[in-house]
């Protein structure tokens, strides 16, 4: 360890000093990168409250059987803009946002690599938010297609779908360019002595999503690009009538829908490999079949994507070797539990608010993960493809998976970002609440799907009435939690405890061990020797 | 308070104090509401007892890993003084827990595969159906086997009324069909999907089958039933706004019932087939246009005739419906590119399009006082 808390008087001196502009200017201009996090992350919690308004109205129409509140039309138009908004939106920002904020300063370099094209990747987002929105307000509303826009309904779709493709493309490119920060970041701004098998797993991990998404966001692009001249430019990419194959949007979809998957919870597997050592006080277990269990997950990630359609009539060795090839994540996955697990094992534990999030993680992510396997079985996914067993299997993954973890990184590095405690109380209360409904809205989902309820639909048959119910109010009660985690992260910025430089005892990357809290504004202008 | 809320409270509490057991109890319950539905066909049986054995696999993991965990929760926390180990690697460990989950999953890719071929194939059936989705109902043409011929279109036969709430819903609400599919116990049946708009898909949990239909391709799956019943479901791919309104119901009979029921059709089939060349009056014309107009059109342009606009246009005072009429019919023959406006050309006759196009430009504000004869659509097909 070496130009250590030393800096830290001086640094405190030049800490607020920000050069440039003040105040709206500050943020629209920045090129800092702990500036630039804290604009993802705010667009990102944005984001998902207006994608959680969206899911309320679902649940709150498929309270009861009938339609009460909003029209089949509407309702679809809302599945597909929850679903929209939560991916693009709400989950791969917050996980950009960390990536902004800790890349530099866990391996001890001053800052993202192109700092003006991290502002311009933050930048395009609001933009893209905003034709998302707007296409609410368009001649026909917003796309009723589903978040996949399955080709050929796209066709039949208002200007809305124009718009919501122009979104994806702005999307896409802010996450490339994005992606292309951190890769050269990582590999080309290490402190002297921070090899790549010595950064903490979260770099790793986002390392790894980095690649994916260079390699998967143009297929995305490409898939409603091929959307886009089929509705207005007279090609037939997806139509048999001109000679092209609807079934042929599913395999350009999913070829980038698989890895999707895997761009959003790799950089939550990063996150949780911080927190559990941090608060087992004991090294993460097996550090490098860590980084391999990442890296072979991402690689087969990119050979499953068919396990998505298995009721489009593929020959029966499609169904086998997508089913063989999507079985096999399952070992990696498994790798990586047991290691969280040995971590655990004979640790020195506590359970302060990202530690419950971390271990709600482990729980929740590990039933997600069955449910995946049930679903990855060709013979039973036949029964289970598009019915709501689909939906509470991806929630798992993507809520308890990718969602908790964001909460347990917020709350792990927000003494470190803000300098202030949160008010543990409260955050242990917003887990348990959190935990609760989550599992009231989507446990009972898994009934629904096995008796045959299908996805997207704005009314159901009688039997399906109970879970619906339970369903809906767990879904308000989670929806109402998440205020709560407002008001917690509002009050610890605004009126927290003043946070130690390391606030948690276990925790032991560069943040915590050579940078006072909250991390001076410009961090690692010389860097640290990493021995 | 209905006797349902007060059971969703009680089942909100039971769900919270037991989601774990929940979940052990899905593989094994048979209540319907908990698991796949009652199976009438082998396949379907096949796929309840994978299911079964995965299920058990998966809570004696789950509970195995979980409680290794719990133990490291309640035994290795730091307020009883438990002091951190250091160890951070072994290798022969991490080589047994990838070795492990590698061989269980063989233990279940084994059995699986099995029914995977058998759900594929589609060889040696007894008779073939055809099922074409269309945006909102289902076509069914026998085109193979015994009751080869028959043809006719199925769609919800639940009041409007009850889904909007004015009326107590019926046992099958949303369940319901004008016209069920019918076919014989013990016989296989191949059918072949396709659609005429968007993509589909036709399944059924009694007979653990689902296929997409897809516009412009077929596909086929198969099914034998083993029970005499009534089987029910719903398309499962979104297929735009009625998406959910669009049931498949399927009745298994006896051998001899079938015979019955397929001369049933037949006969029903000869006495409803209009003659194209016949001269109706406008009344009657109108009379027949309603009905056509009620159970193909009413969903988006409404019964108004107000539309659901921008996306759904109205009919009343429309340039359409006002304007020349070949182009009118023309627009119903073969829909509208780029629309949710279907092409029905190939779902209703010469006499039914005749008659739905005089209703609408004679109905509302539309007072055209024309009446299209079946020769007319005749003439305009291509």
């Amino acid at each position: 360890m070496s130009a250590v808390l030393d800096d830290h008087g001086h640094d405190h001196g030049h800490d607020d000093h920000h050069h440039g502009y003040s105040g709206i200017m500050r943020w629209i201009t920045t090129t800092n990168h702990k500036d630039i996090g804290t604009l993802y992350l705010w667009f990102s919690f944005t984001m998902f409250m207006v994608g959680g308004v969206m899911a309320l109205v679902i649940r709150a129409e498929l309270f009861t059987p009938g339609l009460q509140i909003v029209n089949p039309d509407f309702f679809n138009q809302m599945t597909t803009m929850h679903g929209l908004i939560m991916v693009f939106g709400a989950i791969m920002p917050a996980f950009v946002g960390f990536a902004n904020w800790l890349i530099p300063m866990q391996i001890g370099a001053p800052d993202m690599a192109f700092a003006r094209m991290n502002n311009w990747s933050f930048w395009l987002l609001p933009f893209a938010g905003a034709l998302l929105i707007i296409s609410f307000f368009m001649p026909g509303g917003a796309p009723g297609v589903g978040w996949t826009m399955y080709a050929p309904l796209t066709v039949q779709m208002g200007i809305g779908m124009d718009f919501t493709i122009f979104a994806i493309h702005i999307l896409g490119m802010s996450s490339i360019m994005g992606s292309i920060n951190i890769v050269t970041t990582v590999l080309n701004m290490r402190a002297p002595g921070m090899t790549l098998m010595k950064m903490p797993l979260f770099c790793w991990t986002w390392l790894i999503t980095a690649y994916l998404l260079i390699a998967s966001m143009p297929v995305l692009a490409g898939a409603v690009t091929m959307t886009l001249t089929d509705r207005h430019f007279g090609t037939s990419f997806f139509n048999a009538a001109g000679g092209g194959d609807p079934v042929l949007y599913q395999h350009i979809f999913w070829f980038f829908g698989h890895p999707e998957v895997y761009i959003i919870i790799l950089p939550a597997f990063g996150v949780i490999s911080q927190i559990i050592p941090a608060f087992s006080r004991k090294p993460l277990f097996g550090y490098a079949s860590m980084v391999y269990a990442t890296a072979s997950i991402a690689i087969l990630s990119f050979i499953v994507w068919a396990h998505h359609m298995y009721t489009v009539g593929m020959p029966v060795t499609g169904q086998l070797f997508f089913m063989y090839a999507t079985t096999l994540i399952a070992v990696p996955t498994a790798a990586k539990m047991f290691n969280w697990l040995a971590t655990m094992w004979r640790g020195s534990l506590t359970f302060e608010t990202p530690m419950l999030f971390a271990l709600g993680f482990l729980f929740l992510f590990a039933i997600g993960g069955f449910s995946g396997l049930v679903l990855a079985l060709a013979a039973v996914d036949i029964q289970l493809q598009d019915t709501y067993y689909v939906v509470a299997h991806f929630h798992y993954v993507m809520v308890a998976g990718a969602l908790f973890t964001a909460f347990a990184g917020i709350y792990f590095w927000l003494p470190k970002w803000t300098g202030r405690m949160y008010n543990e109380t409260l955050g242990k209360v917003h887990f348990w609440l959190s935990m609760i409904f989550f599992n009231m809205i989507f446990f009972v989902q898994h009934f629904l799907g096995l008796a045959g309820m299908p996805r997207r639909i704005p009314d159901y048959p009688l039997q399906f009435e109970t879970w619906n119910k339970i369903s809906s109010i767990g879904a308000f009660g989670f929806g109402l939690s998440q205020l709560l985690f407002l008001y917690i992260v509002v009050k610890a910025i605004t009126s927290g405890e003043k946070a130690a430089d390391k606030q948690w005892e276990g925790a032991d990357s560069l943040e915590w061990t050579h940078l006072p809290s909250p991390a001076p504004y410009h961090s690692f202008e010389t860097p640290p020797v990493v021995k | 308070m209905s006797m349902q809320q007060v059971s969703a409270r009680k089942m909100g509490r039971w769900a919270l104090a037991a989601g774990l057991l929940a979940l052990a109890a899905a593989g094994s319950a048979h209540a319907l509401e908990w698991n796949l539905q009652p199976a009438a066909t082998k396949i379907a049986e096949d796929i309840h007892s994978l299911h079964e054995y995965v299920m058990a696999l998966i809570v004696v993991i789950f509970f195995g890993v979980f409680g290794v965990m719990f133990y490291s929760i309640f035994a290795h926390r730091k307020s009883n003084g438990h002091k951190a180990a250091n160890f951070h690697e072994n290798t022969t460990v991490e080589i047994v827990w990838t070795v492990i989950p590698l061989l269980i999953l063989i233990g279940i890719a084994w059995p699986v595969t099995k029914t995977v071929i058998a759900q594929k194939d589609t060889s040696n059936s007894d008779m073939t159906i055809k099922v074409t989705g269309y945006q909102w109902k289902w076509g069914y043409d026998y085109i193979k086997g015994e009751g080869e011929g028959i043809s006719f279109v199925s769609q919800l036969a639940t009041p409007r009324d009850q889904i909007e709430g004015r009326a107590a819903k019926g046992e099958h609400y949303l369940l319901e069909v004008d016209n069920e599919v019918v076919v014989p116990v013990g016989k296989k049946v191949r059918i072949l999907t396709t659609a005429a708009d968007v993509i589909h898909s036709w399944g059924l949990n009694a007979f653990g089958v689902k296929q997409d239909a897809i516009p412009g391709f077929v596909r086929d799956t198969h099914f034998t039933a083993t029970k005499i019943g009534t089987y029910r479901g719903q398309c499962v791919e979104l297929c735009g706004k009625e998406h959910g309104f669009m049931p498949i119901v399927v009745r298994v009979v006896s051998a001899e019932d079938y015979t019955k029921w397929v001369d049933g059709e037949k006969k029903k089939m000869a006495a409803l087939a209009d003659d194209p060349t016949k001269t109706y009056t406008l009344d009657e014309l109108k009379a027949r246009g309603e009905k056509t107009y009620t159970a193909n059109c009413v969903a988006c342009h409404q019964a108004t005739g107000k539309g659901m606009p921008p996306a759904f246009p109205p009919l009343d005072g429309s340039k359409i419906a006002l304007g020349p009429k070949d182009a009118h019919i023309l627009q119903v023959l073969n829909g509208k590119a780029g629309t949710a406006m279907a092409a029905f050309g190939k779902q209703l006759n010469d006499t039914e399009i005749a008659a739905v196009v005089t209703y609408e430009r004679n109905s509302w504000g539309n007072k055209t006082g024309e009446a299209i004869q079946p020769a007319e659509v005749k003439a305009l097909r291509k």
